[in-house]
């Protein structure tokens, strides 16, 4: 009896154990050429449940909240960034994960759904309630459905893009009170593990600070027959530690975080600190780190070869000598000029043309990679007050004209829909590409301008989505055991790795009518339309006789009199 | 006659091709003034760009001409400056024929009146002598195709001037008594630009006096004829629709050309009424004025028709005239049109009030448009009061203008019939 009730239990445990989630949390800490260091956190919660079926009502580590927003709207696949700054991919080499400035929110949805745009109103509503965010102002007027440019990232069967939207609020601005709710998602808060670092006053004290929530269906295991869920929380920070240490691009995560790591999160069954430390140049390690790192780890990311040192939490040796882990970085000499290594691909864009009337928008696109060309998808999503006109569209690469092989255009229609145009343009080696395109300004209503009208409008980014050549050829590797960076794109194949990058946001004027005008205005348009009608009506009413001249009454006979005495001729 | 026709022609010609060999052309033709979003010639050239891309030119909120012109300038975007000269030299010689032959009619009522002693004895100088009227038709001619405003639409390459010459077809067919043409271009023109449906009262009024119809309701034959001139320019307007549709095989284009037209979604500044007026207006409100400003343009037609029912001509004029006041994007083409026909009334001028100031106002108006829109737009040193102020006084001015003239029309056949009329 004892022993069949002992069984039983186990079977329950055993089958509770397998919907349970499982949760990894890493932590990269990488130094950019210029002397910043940019920290990724990565929580990966992977739970082994099909969240569609509807049936799920006990919640572990997925939290409640997106479980239940992904069942109930019928979501394939949701990707949230909230970005404050602009990830300079000049200075600062490729963005691990790169991210607009402002709101950016894409959703694919299952082919079950029945009003797409429904779904995705209200999904909007719902997350800008979760994150605390202004995404209840994504509508039509800034969402769009691209063609090509968004994949879905995780297992999908079919990739009918009226199923995808995408919207960007280049204009929000991302602060503690996003950041909240966030953390509160994690399965430790920010009690223990990796997140006792993400403290608001350090984070948002950095050049750049991007929050994301990536929410995909992916294989159970590698046959595939049953999907699981995963939902990636990443957080990608900046810090200008060169200024901030007095010169010196030593730095260590108690200068950067005014914290540091005591222990794992108990809920996580891998808890991981990286450090880039691939040398630059290949003679000589220049850095040292501090303590020594439980284990090296040798990965290819973004198609280079890096080498990482790896601080496992969980592992008890780590925590032997001190209570806790505060990883440092000295460098072992000033670096003599660094000379940056220009990323392969990279992009600028700018506004040009001056005056409110009309304007002209660039992009550059270059390609520094010495001998091999890749296509590139651009994305534009320009708000309908901007009216862009396609027949200007020039594209050039070394002076000639670089006919797109794809193009996919959706004209904005006034209040409704924005533009969208969608390019697939090749890149010669060792190339810049130059994309202009002419917009015209509109006038508003003055009810549609924003609180400060002379602040202009942002228009958002663009988005460059391209299959870069790699140095080294790639290796397939198992995605589960890999760390976390370097498995949330799919890699197609070993010669070339998916990039994603975001140009910058920009800032344009539009001509303002005079706010403090509307009455004026209507009472003096409305007096002009009441004169023509005054006119018009004496016209029309009025009878021409001809009267012929009279002696005139009584008044007119004495003012005459009055003017013959005074010697003036009569009237 | 014909030679100094030809003359004008070639200097009018002449002028167009060195403006658009100029640097001005392109300063001219980004001008608001002369291009609006209802025919600049951009938007012409994105629709045919769009329709290139296979996408629809309707589906965005750029392109708002009418199918048949996107296809009349898909097979002729190379000279396009050739068809835009063309349709200004047409427009003329159209105007010319046809106050040609109104003079005619003029001269011959006038005779005849003559002929019955029906004149006051003292207006002898105020008969129109053969030697004036001769050169009428030159003049008109001479005023359209030299006219400022027409010549900067035309080297703006504006679709308004192609809606001009349709019209003046219309003008042309009508006077020479066609009731089957005068529909068709009457048909064509509201299918380019939707206002002229008011000239149908016009033009009806001029066919049935042309006829010796009397304008009874109760004459059965004032019926007949106002039924089969009516369903000649229906049938045309289907026609001509049906063809869109079946060119672009799709009605997008009723809601972007028409509901464009009449609801003005556009606010880009123009020298109308309309933009500054619903940039201003609280949105609660904007609808009801919408109404109350599209209906001006139709709402004098009927009692106008009423008043100058003895002169359909100089109806169409003053129709003409409120359609450039009250149209919801007007350029200065349209405006061009019915200055063309000033010279025809030049015999009233003596009567008219205020024409100094009022012409000072117009051509001072002119020169200030461009100069107040760099203030606001590129200088930053003026806001869009400024603009918004030169188009009221402009408007006021065109206004005083037309609602002038049938004062002085009226006071000068009642002052010519005096005798007649006073016993």
């Amino acid at each position: 009896m004892l022993a069949v009730g002992l069984v039983l239990l186990l079977a329950a445990g055993l089958g509770q154990g397998t919907t349970r989630g499982v949760l990894r949390e890493e932590l990269l800490l990488r130094p950019l050429p210029v002397g910043d260091v940019a920290a990724v956190f990565q929580f990966r919660t992977r739970w082994d449940a099909d969240l569609q079926q509807g049936a799920v009502s006990h919640y572990r580590l997925f939290p409640k909240a997106l479980g239940q927003l992904v069942a109930a709207h019928g979501v394939r696949e949701l990707h949230l960034a909230l970005t404050q700054g602009f990830w300079s991919t000049q200075s600062w080499g490729q963005p691990p994960l790169g991210a607009p400035a402002g709101a950016e929110l894409w959703v694919w949805f299952q082919d079950t759904v029945p009003d797409v745009d429904k779904a995705w109103k209200e999904l909007s509503n719902i997350l800008s309630g979760i994150f605390c965010a202004s995404l209840n102002f994504i509508d039509s007027t800034n969402t769009v459905t691209p063609t090509a440019s968004f994949k879905p990232l995780g297992v999908a069967n079919g990739t009918d893009h009226r199923l995808l939207r995408y919207a960007v609020l280049p204009r929000e601005v991302v602060c503690t009170e996003n950041l909240t709710p966030w953390k509160k998602l994690l399965p430790c808060g920010s009690k223990a593990g990796l997140a006792v670092l993400l403290k608001a006053e350090r984070l948002f004290h950095s050049s750049y600070h991007s929050q994301a929530v990536h929410i995909r269906p992916i294989c159970r295991d590698a046959s595939c027959l049953a999907v699981s869920w995963e939902l990636r929380q990443t957080l990608t920070v900046v810090f200008d530690s060169f200024t901030s240490g007095q010169g010196k691009k030593d730095w260590s995560l108690f200068k950067m975080f005014s914290r540091t790591l005591t222990d794992a999160c108990p809920l996580a069954s891998e808890s991981k600190v990286y450090v880039d430390i691939s040398p630059k140049n290949k003679e000589k390690q220049l850095l040292e780190v501090t303590p020594t790192p439980t284990s090296v780890h040798e990965a290819i990311v973004q198609g280079d070869k890096t080498t990482y040192a790896v601080y496992d939490l969980l592992s008890p040796v780590l925590f032997n000598t001190s209570r806790s882990l505060n990883v440092q970085l000295k460098w072992k000499r000033p670096e003599d000029s660094s000379e940056l290594s220009t990323p392969i691909m990279h992009a600028q864009r700018y506004v040009s043309g001056y005056g409110l009337q009309t304007g002209e928008i660039s992009t550059l696109i270059y390609n520094t990679h010495p001998y091999r060309a890749f296509p590139v998808i651009l994305l534009e999503t320009v708000p309908w007050y901007l009216r862009l006109y396609v027949h200007t569209l020039t594209i050039i690469t070394k002076g000639k004209e670089n006919k797109p092989s794809y193009m996919h255009y959706q004209p904005a229609q006034d209040r409704k829909r924005p533009h969208l145009l969608e390019m697939l343009i090749q890149l010669p080696a060792n190339s810049a590409t130059k994309i202009t395109i002419q917009f015209e300004r509109a006038l508003l209503k003055w009810t549609e301008y924003p609180p400060d009208p002379n602040h202009g409008f942002y228009v958002s980014s663009s988005v460059l989505s391209a299959l870069v050549p790699s140095v080294i050829a790639m290796k397939d590797v198992n995605v589960e055991e890999s760390p976390l960076f370097t498995s949330l794109f799919p890699s197609s194949d070993g010669s070339s790795y998916f990039l994603r990058l975001y140009t910058e946001p920009l800032l344009v004027n539009l001509p303002t009518p005079d706010f403090s005008m509307p009455y004026n205005v209507i009472c003096l348009t409305c007096t002009v339309v009441a004169v023509c009608y005054g006119s018009f009506y004496n016209l029309l009413t009025r009878t021409f006789h001809v009267e012929e001249p009279s002696r005139g009454g009584l008044a007119k006979r004495l003012a005459n009199v009055i003017r013959r005495l005074r010697g003036v001729p009569p009237i | 006659m014909a030679a100094p026709l030809v003359l004008v022609v070639l200097a009018a010609v002449t002028v167009r091709a060195a403006l658009y060999r100029s640097s001005l052309a392109a300063f001219i033709a980004e001008r608001v003034e002369v291009a609006s979003p209802l025919n600049a010639w951009k938007r012409v050239v994105e629709g045919l760009a769009l329709l290139d891309l296979g996408v629809s030119p309707y589906s965005g909120a750029i392109f708002h001409e009418t199918p048949l012109i996107i296809y009349l300038f898909h097979f002729l975007i190379e000279y396009a400056e050739l068809v835009f000269m063309i349709t200004d030299i047409l427009t003329a010689v159209a105007l010319y024929l046809a106050i040609q032959d109104y003079n005619k009619v003029v001269f011959k009522k006038q005779k005849l009146l003559i002929e019955l002693d029906k004149y006051a004895p003292d207006v002898a100088e105020l008969i129109r002598t053969p030697m004036e009227m001769h050169y009428i038709p030159l003049k008109v001619a001479l005023v359209y195709l030299l006219n400022p405003y027409t010549v900067m639409s035309c080297v703006a390459k504006s679709t308004c001037a192609i809606s001009n010459t349709v019209i003046a077809f219309f003008i042309l067919a009508t006077i020479r008594g066609s009731a089957f043409l005068s529909a068709v271009f009457l048909a064509l023109a509201t299918y380019q630009s939707l206002y002229p449906i008011t000239l149908f009262a016009p033009a009806l009024l001029y066919l049935l006096q042309r006829q010796f119809i009397p304008i009874k309701p109760k004459s059965k034959s004032f019926w007949l004829f106002t039924m089969q001139y009516a369903a000649l320019y229906l049938c045309s307007l289907v026609v001509v629709i049906c063809l869109s549709f079946f060119l672009l095989n799709s009605w997008d284009f009723i809601p972007s050309v028409y509901g464009f037209i009449l609801s003005v979604p556009d606010l880009t500044p123009n020298i109308g009424l309309f933009w500054y007026f619903f940039a201003e207006m609280f949105e609660h409100f904007s609808l009801f004025f919408v109404c109350v400003f599209q209906i001006n343009v139709f709402f004098y037609t009927i009692p106008l028709a009423v008043k100058l029912k003895e002169h359909p001509v100089f109806f169409m004029f003053v129709q003409l005239a409120i359609i450039s006041i009250f149209k919801s994007y007007p350029t200065v083409g349209d405006v061009a049109l019915y200055m063309a026909f000033l010279p025809v009334w030049s015999h009233l001028y003596r009567f008219l009030r205020n024409i100094f100031i009022l012409s000072c106002m117009l051509i001072a108006c002119s020169l200030l448009f461009p100069v107040l829109w760099h203030l606001w737009i590129f200088a930053g040193s003026a806001n869009s009061n400024f603009y918004y102020a030169i188009t009221l006084t402009f408007n006021i001015g065109q206004l005083l203008w037309a609602a002038d003239t049938p004062h002085v029309l009226e006071h000068f056949h009642v002052w010519m019939k005096r005798m007649f009329t006073s016993f």
